[in-house]
């Protein structure tokens, strides 16, 4: 078949057309919750959003550790928490859960414990029955405890053979030292040695209603299902409270590491600097900033190291929070041949996002993205039950959401380049670079980086 | 226009061939807008191994109206979303926006439908951007491309089923300008196209904006669709793989499965013989492989390569598991084997099927929630059933799967006609 040349298929008689404008924008309806503390102290936020016969769920639990094995112990806590109680077992909890149409899944990071699953509608009395028995009554059989501690370990060395594992690890202490915030991934060795007992001890000590949050999104009544909650985790109390993490150090800038992975072909570029929460007057701004820098496709960083030059399929910036502040984090995947020039280019936005901040196209793209974007993401029930469960350890909840849009349309630009200046000058940032060091010699002419 | 109703689905047929499907509902203010071509990996010239995905990154490169990094541009600063991804059998655009946009995706899609701009230096530019891309996803990383890209050529043996989609780099490199014409002209006429558009929208106007910018999309002839029927493997066909960022062996086993399209209820039963093995702590395998026994530390099973209903025939029936060095894969073997005999001989019971079909039904309307996989489920099941509704259909019809059709799709898979891929940690480098 013959057909035409790249050329003609570029143009046709009509020539260039106009883009159309926007049409109005419906606003989304107001939605119907509550957002209450239970006498147990568990504050429970309580949503209606009945676009589909589902109900979402969201418990976060603040599980914080100073003990060197707490890591070790609540992975494995974790992983066992719903594998039997005095009435059911393994698979009985399986099995009631599959009938009602519901997943319920267990994880843990030095920050939080955290479940979360679905269900249909018509079966959440089912999932909070199952859910309270976990609470209130997981047994940790030995035989069970000991089987996850195995697939703990095997799964631990799995995660560490990933580029993206390695990375983190590194940043964390590059970042935070020995802090207890570093240990997102507990030693094979501290592991191996957790017993039945020791889980069981833990689960009493720490998974506590007082200063926990559940929430709740999809087909429910939101006062009927809180009282539904009420009685269903009526045996899940303690005076004591859920332990926080204690407030982390500032992180400083300095020299990016340079961390050794013989035979790797690709390099995990990993900066990061501090920021401010979104309770901080500066925050609708710093958000609007990191958009410009990284934070979506349109950004200068993709726009000039993928688009441009072609040297990374994934790189973006973004913010990371923790219950007492924020960071800003610069993730890029490049070819090992590419990536000290990758890293000039990055140091080059940073410097130039301070100096030659976002004109207003820029500044009015990233507000119509993060007011749109925002939409999109809540516009399900999967999407608005995560988005409050982050939101909840600041205190916040549904009226932050809603108001949210507003503080985006207040920004000026002059607060814009304010935030590109303060939070993103290169001497802010520190940062680790993952990679076969022998063909990352090129970073020695850049500075700034310890090599092997 | 001749506009078929069923299940608040309207469907209809530009005269340019554009099939479109419009799904309206306003409960909540987002739109989702999807093109789907009748093209996939499968298709791709022999000697351009990865062609198709590469073409659908240039998709994003331009068109007549609209500059380098317009496209992206236009759709984030209407508050929208967008990706693309290439599947066997076809290649999805798709935007998801406030509704104040619908007018400005259908414009940028129409664009790149009717003259898309192809140039040697974005060509150059998204070679080096795939390649990253194939880094990241395969070549840095442990157990990178299984079993996708490593399992088809054991269980295949014609080109468009075996070949690796993500492509070679020597053959990516030497992909030119000539190439892009070409694969265009083919295979992206209105013709071969599906057009979605789901969420908040009202249907006259929709209709009317589609008109406006799809109605004078030239209508280009339609290539014939090839079979790629090949039979199924007549032995236990194997493979090996060393993988130099393994921690651990790991297998996979492929079967064929009936035809997704013309014995749907077959496939079904493949999909719930699937739950029923692997799904939840309850499942065959988890408790025999992962708890009782144990071999293996993780282990799955399911219908495509990708997830189901994203291919035509022949399609594949997987099951993976990634096992301690002790542990042969002959042991994982033979328990998959006895568990396939026994529900062959009996068929699962009511409450395994009513735990498979509960699941079933909440991921459908979990799916559906998410206006994304919504919209591109809606244009996937035009596509390769011509008909939409299916989506809506299929928790219904899994749910009418009987026992007896499990022990036959059980008794299907047997050890003298499927493919072995054998992983070996062949590390040193962590």
């Amino acid at each position: 078949m013959t057909h035409r040349t790249a050329e003609e298929i570029g143009r046709t008689e009509t020539g260039p057309r106009p883009l159309p404008p926007l049409g109005v924008q419906r606003p989304p309806t107001g939605l119907s919750h509550v957002d209450t503390v239970l006498g147990s102290g568990l504050r429970v936020i309580a949503v209606r959003a009945a676009t589909v016969p589902m109900v979402e769920l969201r418990l976060r639990i603040p599980f914080a550790g100073t003990d060197s094995r707490h890591s070790a112990l609540s992975e494995v806590l974790a992983e066992t928490l719903l594998t039997g109680t005095e009435r059911r077992d393994r698979i009985a909890v399986d099995t009631d859960l599959a009938l009602v149409g519901s997943e319920l899944d267990v994880n843990v990071d030095p920050e939080r414990l955290a479940l979360g699953g679905s269900v249909l509608a018509s079966g959440l009395d089912t999932l909070l029955e199952v859910l309270a028995d976990a609470l209130t009554g997981a047994a940790y059989r030995p035989d069970e405890v000991a089987r996850e501690r195995d697939r703990l370990v095997e799964r631990i060395a799995m995660a560490r053979s990933q580029p993206s594992v390695i990375a983190r690890e590194a940043l964390q202490k590059q970042r935070y030292g020995d802090h207890p915030f570093t240990r997102e991934m507990p030693e094979a060795s501290d592991v191996a040695a957790v017993v039945a007992d020791d889980v069981r001890a833990l689960h009493r000590k720490a998974v506590l209603p007082k200063g926990s949050v559940l929430v709740l999104v999809g087909d429910v009544d939101p006062d009927a299902v809180v009282s539904t909650v009420d009685t269903a985790l009526s045996g899940w109390r303690s005076d004591a409270s859920a332990l926080e993490l204690p407030a982390l150090p500032e992180v400083a800038g300095g020299d990016l590491l340079v961390v050794q992975r013989p035979g790797a072909v690709q390099s995990q570029l990993r900066l990061s600097a501090q920021a401010v929460p979104r309770t901080d007057a500066r925050y609708p701004a710093l958000q609007l900033a990191n958009l410009t820098f990284g934070g979506f496709f349109s950004s200068r960083l993709v726009e000039n190291i993928r688009e441009d030059k072609g040297y990374t399929y994934h790189a973006r910036s973004y913010l990371e929070f923790t219950p007492s502040g924020a960071t800003l984090l610069i993730d890029a995947d490049t070819a090992s041949e590419v990536t000290a020039a990758a890293l000039w280019e990055m140091r080059y936005e940073l410097g130039r996002l301070g100096l030659v901040p976002p004109d207003g196209v820029e500044v009015d793209t990233v507000r119509q993205y993060a007011i749109g974007s925002l939409l999109t993401g809540l516009a399900s029930q999967g999407g608005l039950a995560s988005h409050l469960a982050a939101l909840a350890p600041l205190g916040l909840g549904v009226g932050w959401l809603a108001a949210h849009p507003e503080r985006l349309r207040a920004v000026t630009g002059e607060q814009v380049a304010e935030a590109a200046l303060e939070f993103f000058a290169p001497t802010k940032f520190t940062g680790v670079v993952v990679g076969d060091a022998d063909k990352l010699s090129g970073l020695r002419g850049l500075g700034g980086v310890v090599l092997p | 226009m001749n506009v078929a109703q069923n299940a608040g689905l309207h469907r209809y047929t530009l005269p340019n061939g554009l099939r479109v499907v419009l799904a309206p509902d306003s409960t909540t203010p987002v739109v989702g807008v999807s093109v789907h071509y009748d093209v996939g990996f499968r298709s791709e010239p022999e000697g351009r191994t990865g062609f198709a995905h590469l073409f659908e990154h240039l998709m994003f490169q331009g068109s007549e109206s609209l500059e380098k990094l317009a496209h992206f541009r236009h759709v984030q600063s209407s508050g929208g979303t967008f990706n693309g991804s290439t599947h066997p059998d076809y290649t999805d655009y798709f935007e998801v926006l406030p509704s104040a946009g619908l007018e400005r995706a259908l414009f940028l899609e129409a664009d790149r439908m009717r003259a898309p701009k192809i140039t040697e230096e974005n060509l150059r530019n998204q070679v080096d951007v795939v390649k990253e891309e194939i880094r990241l996803n395969v070549l840095n990383r442990p157990y990178g491309g299984f079993p996708w890209i490593l399992l088809p050529p054991v269980l295949y043996t014609t080109f468009p089923n075996a070949h690796n989609g993500y492509g070679d780099f020597t053959e990516l490199e030497q992909a030119s300008l000539d190439d892009c014409a070409a694969f265009f002209d083919s295979y992206y006429a209105p013709g071969n196209a599906v057009l979605t558009v789901a969420g908040d929208l009202d249907v006259d106007n929709a209709m009317a904006l589609i008109e406006r910018h799809f109605g004078d999309v030239p209508a280009r002839p339609v290539p014939q669709r090839p079979s790629f029927a090949e039979p199924p493997p007549a032995g236990e066909v194997r493979g090996e793989h060393a993988d130099p960022h393994a921690p651990l062996p790991a297998l996979a086993v492929g079967y064929r499965v009936p035809d997704p399209v013309s014995e749907l209820d077959g496939y079904l039963a493949h999909l719930v013989l699937a739950s029923v093995l692997a799904d939840g702590d309850g499942s065959r395998l988890q408790q025999r492989l992962v708890h009782r026994e144990p071999l293996v530390t993780d282990v799955s099973a399911g219908c495509g390569l990708f997830g189901p209903f994203e291919a035509r025939d022949p399609d594949t029936f997987t099951v993976t598991a990634v096992h301690a060095p002790d542990v042969t894969p002959e042991r994982v073997l033979g328990a998959l084997d006895e568990e396939l005999d026994k529900l062959a001989g009996e068929p699962p019971s009511t409450e395994e099927l009513a735990k498979v079909t509960g699941r079933w039904a909440s991921m459908l309307h979990k799916e559906h929630d998410r206006i994304t996989s919504r919209t591109l489920g809606l244009g996937a099941s035009e596509l390769l059933y011509g008909k939409p509704e299916l989506l809506y259909e299929l928790p219904g019809r899994m749910s009418t799967v009987t026992a007896e059709a499990v022990s036959v799709a059980a008794k299907s898979l047997r050890p003298d006609s499927r493919a072995v891929l054998t992983i070996t940690p062949a590390g040193g480098a962590a």
